[in-house]
This record gives structure tokens, C-alpha cells and sequence, in this order.
């Protein structure tokens, strides 16, 4: 509630144009296999996603991003509370939405080129418009002297690589991220950031990265979700305030250390309740 | 790749000069084991008489439809069990202790189902080989990553074109690796039944030629068996490989 409060009061034009998705008391809990007990995962999330916005998401590992993506995907409905895409609840996976999962999503028994082309030849597109699209994805992803590797050819880094063009060439309207730089160094990582943003400006697609890095949350992102250890809930949600032609060159400016000593602060303390529940961590 | 060829071919080159050799200064008897140049000239021998054509191919062809139908029937019961919870759950432990069972005391059965023709002899290969062939199926979807299948739903693929155009290639290096058991095995059952069983075939005619002292052409026989399974295996291998290379991550 607090979220939807404060999303709300940051950004009046919210309440203008209807939001692209958007959770309202949204929880997951899973069943352990066997028993009666289950493991309460999520929420309750109250969460609107601005039309074109870049929202990212920070929080302690285990305590439910990936759940609330599959939720958002369409993949996993809520136990409770209800999703909606568009204004249409979520029921199945919508049109319109481009998910790049945390594991390596690659199909072993493709080239680079085939697997970014896969989505495209069954949309139906005509060939000219498939090449022209993997060949700008291919190059956007440094790939453009592996497009005839197989996956197995590939650092683990470069098949994230393929599995972000192959999301991106279907053109999603709702582009879902969790943590697609994980296996990159940090440089790379930054430079991908960049051009992840000059996509996203380019596209005009709402974008929601799930991400490990707090550098990374705060250099792309317009609002950032923190969440608490598990179950997860938004504890806060942070405006960056930066211009929407920004680029990894705003880690110098003063105001990005400020940014990210604020998200800092908030998950500190987080993390470190997780890690004491886990026995583990100072206490 | 080569340089290991290179040593295997040394390997079995040494060995049977070693026999040669063995064979020449009179280590061992000639009743006992004839010379490799020997069972070569009796291997020509039965090639151009064309005496055993008839058995050479109705082995192969016994072989073959045990191949089919294992291969197809056996992929068609590993889908059906992979899908059905409660089938593999009452399954499972017999396929797993499956080939503890000396499949060949199951002659008998056969004999009085089928008669004494290639219909038991098929019967008794495809039992051998099928098991190989469903566990290698169910193997294979088993191990699909699980995150293939949700790009799948991301992409929206039908359940039929799920199918086809993600599990089946992502578990086709399992698949194939379940067929090459099934030839391995429909080999070994074809030939091992007209051995002990019936009046034709290759194996009949080793263990004919084994009765009457024939020693020259029992091996010229075995030669023979030896070199086809080692060229289809050879053939087999190299395909696996490839499959499986793409398949590592
Ligand atoms: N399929 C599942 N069945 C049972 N429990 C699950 C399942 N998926 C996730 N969980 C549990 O739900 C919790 C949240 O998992 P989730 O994968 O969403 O975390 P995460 O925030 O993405 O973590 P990480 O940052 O490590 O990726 C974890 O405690 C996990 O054990
Ligand atoms: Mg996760």
C-alpha cells in the first residue's frame, strides 16, 4: 500500500495514462512436494508499472524476484490478488511481453543466428524484415562473428548475450529482465547497460530488470523497487530522477553515489536480517 | 580425435600380429584359435562362395525389425510413461532392475507363442533391446532444462509445436544415445538366439560349423560378425558425438 501511495504522489501523470502492468496485493506461496506446509515466497505487492518506464528491482537473493517475474510473465498466476497487462488481467502468458530468464535460455541445437531468429520465423514476419532484424540484434550484441557458433561455442556470458537478442528482436512491448548480465564482467556490464537504454529509448518499451548489482539498478533505471528478504515486499521505491538520455557516464556524477548509498542502506540492513535467519552473517 | 584413432588402430594391430606370430611358431594349436591371415582368407572365401548369403541376410533383416520396433515402440512407451505420473511411479523399479533378468530363459515362452521361427528370435531382441530404449526416452525428457520449456511458453508455442520444436531436439542426443543401445542389443539378441535356438541365420551357422570341427569356418564367421557390428557402431558413434557435443553446456 505504502508503494502504491508513494508511486503515485512521485508521478501524477501515472494516474493520466494507465499503467502497462500492474499487481494489486499480489503473493505466491509454494507447496513443498509431499506435505501440507507451504513456503510463503512473495508479496502481498501492490505495483504499477508505468507506461515506458525502466524499473528495476534490488534484493537479497532467495526473496522472490524471480517469483514476481514469472508472475508478471504470466507463467505462475498469484495465490493471491490479481496481475494485469495492458489493463487485461494476466491469464497465460500475454502477447507483448519478451522475458530473458536468470538461467542460460539458449537452444543447444542452434546456430546464434537461428536461435534469434526462432521467435521471429513463427510470428510470421517476412524474410527480409527477419534478416534485417538479426542482423541489428546481432551486432547490437557483439555476436556478429558468432552468428554461425553453436551455443556450446560460447562463453556463458555471449549466450546470455543470444538469449537477449532473441527477446529483443520480437519487439516487446514489456521487456522482463532477471539479472541478464550476471555471467559479464563489470565493464561489460556497463557497456551493455548502455545499450540496453538506447534500445529502451529507441523501443519506447517498459522495462523491468531484476538485478544484483546496485550500480547497475541505479545507472538504468527511472524508479528502483527494493525488496525485503523473503518474503518479498517493495520496503521502498527510490526515483532516480535521471534525464531519459542517460548513460553509464553518470557513474561519475556525484548524485549516482548518493543514489546508490540509498539503496545501499535500505538492503543492508535487509540482507543482513536474511543472512541471520540463514545462521550465517554477523549478528 | 586422430592421434587416439592412430593408437587404437596400433592397439589392434599389435594384437593380431601378436597372434600371427603365436600362430606361426606353434604357441598355440591350430584346433584352438586359427591365424587372423587365416580367418581372413576363410572370411573372402565366404564372401564370394555366397554359401551363407542367405543367412547374412536374414540375420540383418531379423536385426533390422527388432531396430524398428524397439527404437519406435520403445520411444512411443517412454513418451506415454514420462507423461503418466502414476505409470512411471509403478514402472520405474523394474526398468531400473530390468536388465538384471537374463532375458533368455524367456525362450521357451517364445517358442510356444511363435513357433521355432524369426518371429521368436525378433521376439527375444526386441525384449532385450526395448528397455534401452524406453529408459534412454524418458531420460531425455527428464533432463530438458526446464527453462527451455518456459521459453516456450513465453513464446507461445502450441503444446504439438512445444513438442517438435523444443523437446524433441533438446532431448534428441538422449534419444539417439537410447538407439544405439537398441542396435547394440538387437545384434546381440538376434545372433544369440539362432545360436542356441534356431535352424538359420549367422548365429545357427557358427554354432553348426562349431559342432562339425569346423574350425576355419566358424572363425572366418565370426570375423565377419565382428567387423559389420564395429562398422555400424563406428558409423553410430561418430553421429552421437556430434549430437552430443552440441548438447554440452
Ligand atoms: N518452483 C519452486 N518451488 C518451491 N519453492 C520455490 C520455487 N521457486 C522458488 N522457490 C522459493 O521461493 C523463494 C524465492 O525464490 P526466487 O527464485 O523468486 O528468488 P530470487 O529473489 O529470484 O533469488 P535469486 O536472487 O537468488 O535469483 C526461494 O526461497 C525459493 O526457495
Ligand atoms: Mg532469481
Amino acid at each position: 500500500m505504502t508503494v502504491l501511495a508513494m508511486a503515485s504522489r512521485d508521478a501524477p501523470k501515472a494516474a493520466v495514462e494507465p499503467p502497462a502492468a500492474s499487481l494489486r496485493g499480489v503473493t505466491r506461496h509454494y507447496r513443498f512436494p509431499g506435505g501440507g506446509k507451504t513456503l510463503h515466497a512473495l508479496g502481498p505487492i501492490d505495483l504499477d508499472l508505468r507506461q515506458g518506464e525502466f524499473f528495476s528491482v534490488v534484493g537479497p537473493s532467495g526473496c522472490g524476484k524471480s517469483t514476481l517475474l514469472d508472475v508478471l510473465a504470466g507463467l505462475n498466476p498469484p495465490s493471491e490478488g490479481t496481475a494485469s497487462f495492458e489493463g487485461k488481467p494476466i491469464a497465460g502468458v500475454p502477447d507483448g511481453i519478451g522475458v530473458v530468464f536468470q538461467e542460460d535460455a539458449s537452444f543447444p541445437w542452434l546456430t546464434v543466428e537461428a536461435n534469434v531468429a526462432f521467435g521471429l520465423k513463427r510470428a510470421g514476419i517476412g524474410q527480409a524484415e527477419i534478416e534485417r532484424r538479426v542482423d541489428y540484434a546481432v551486432g547490437f550484441m557483439g555476436l556478429r562473428d558468432f552468428r554461425q557458433s553453436y551455443p556450446a561455442q560460447l562463453s556463458g556470458g555471449m549466450r546470455q548475450r543470444v538469449c537477449i537478442a532473441r527477446t529483443l528482436v520480437l519487439q516487446p512491448r514489456l521487456i522482463l529482465l532477471d539479472e541478464p548480465f550476471g555471467a559479464l564482467d563489470q565493464q561489460t556490464r556497463l557497456i551493455m547497460g548502455d545499450e540496453l537504454l538506447r534500445l529502451w529509448r529507441e523501443t519506447r518499451a517498459t522495462v523491468l530488470l531484476i538485478t544484483h548489482s546496485l550500480d547497475e539498478a541505479a545507472m538504468l533505471a527511472d524508479r528502483v523497487g527494493v525488496m525485503s528478504a523473503r518474503p518479498g515486499l517493495f520496503i521502498d521505491v527510490i526515483e532516480t530522477g535521471w534525464s531519459k538520455d542517460r548513460d553509464s557516464r553518470i557513474v561519475a556524477d556525484p548524485r549516482f553515489g548518493e543514489m546508490t548509498g540509498r539503496i545501499w542502506e535500505k538492503l543492508r540492513a535487509e540482507t543482513m536480517k536474511h543472512m541471520q535467519t540463514q545462521g550465517a552473517g554477523p549478528r | 580425435m586422430r592421434y587416439r584413432g592412430l593408437v587404437t588402430l596400433a592397439v589392434v594391430l599389435s594384437c593380431v600380429l601378436a597372434l600371427e606370430l603365436a600362430c606361426a611358431l606353434g604357441w598355440v594349436a591350430r584346433t584352438v584359435i586359427i591365424p587372423p591371415s587365416a580367418m581372413v582368407a576363410s572370411l573372402s572365401d565366404i564372401l564370394w562362395s555366397g554359401e551363407f548369403n542367405r543367412a547374412i541376410a536374414l540375420t540383418l533383416t531379423n536385426v533390422m525389425i527388432s531396430v524398428v520396433i524397439s527404437i519406435s515402440a520403445g520411444f512411443v512407451l517412454g513418451v506415454a510413461i514420462h507423461a503418466c505420473d502414476f505409470l512411471r511411479r509403478a514402472v520405474e523399479p523394474y526398468l531400473a532392475s530390468y536388465y538384471a533378468v537374463p532375458t533368455f530363459i524367456f525362450y521357451p515362452v517364445f517358442i510356444v507363442l511363435f513357433g521355432v521361427n524369426s518371429a521368436a528370435i525378433i521376439a527375444i531382441a526386441v525384449l532385450l533391446s526395448i528397455v534401452a530404449m524406453i529408459t534412454a526416452t524418458m531420460n531425455g525428457l527428464d533432463r530438458i532444462p526446464g527453462v527451455l520449456l518456459r521459453t516456450a511458453r513465453i513464446m507461445r508455442l502450441s503444446p504439438v509445436k512445444t513438442a517438435l520444436m523444443i523437446q524433441l531436439p533438446a532431448a534428441a542426443p538422449y534419444f539417439f544415445t537410447g538407439a544405439r543401445l537398441s542396435v547394440a542389443y538387437s545384434f546381440i539378441g538376434v545372433i544369440a538366439s539362432e545360436f542356441i535356438l534356431s535352424g538359420d541365420g549367422l548365429g545357427y551357422a557358427i554354432a553348426y560349423a562349431y559342432n562339425n570341427f569346423e574350425n576355419r569356418q566358424m572363425y572366418g564367421l565370426m570375423l565377419l560378425i565382428v567387423i559389420a557390428v564395429t562398422l555400424v557402431n563406428m558409423t553410430l558413434d561418430r553421429l552421437d558425438r556430434r549430437l552430443q557435443s552440441r548438447l554440452r553446456r
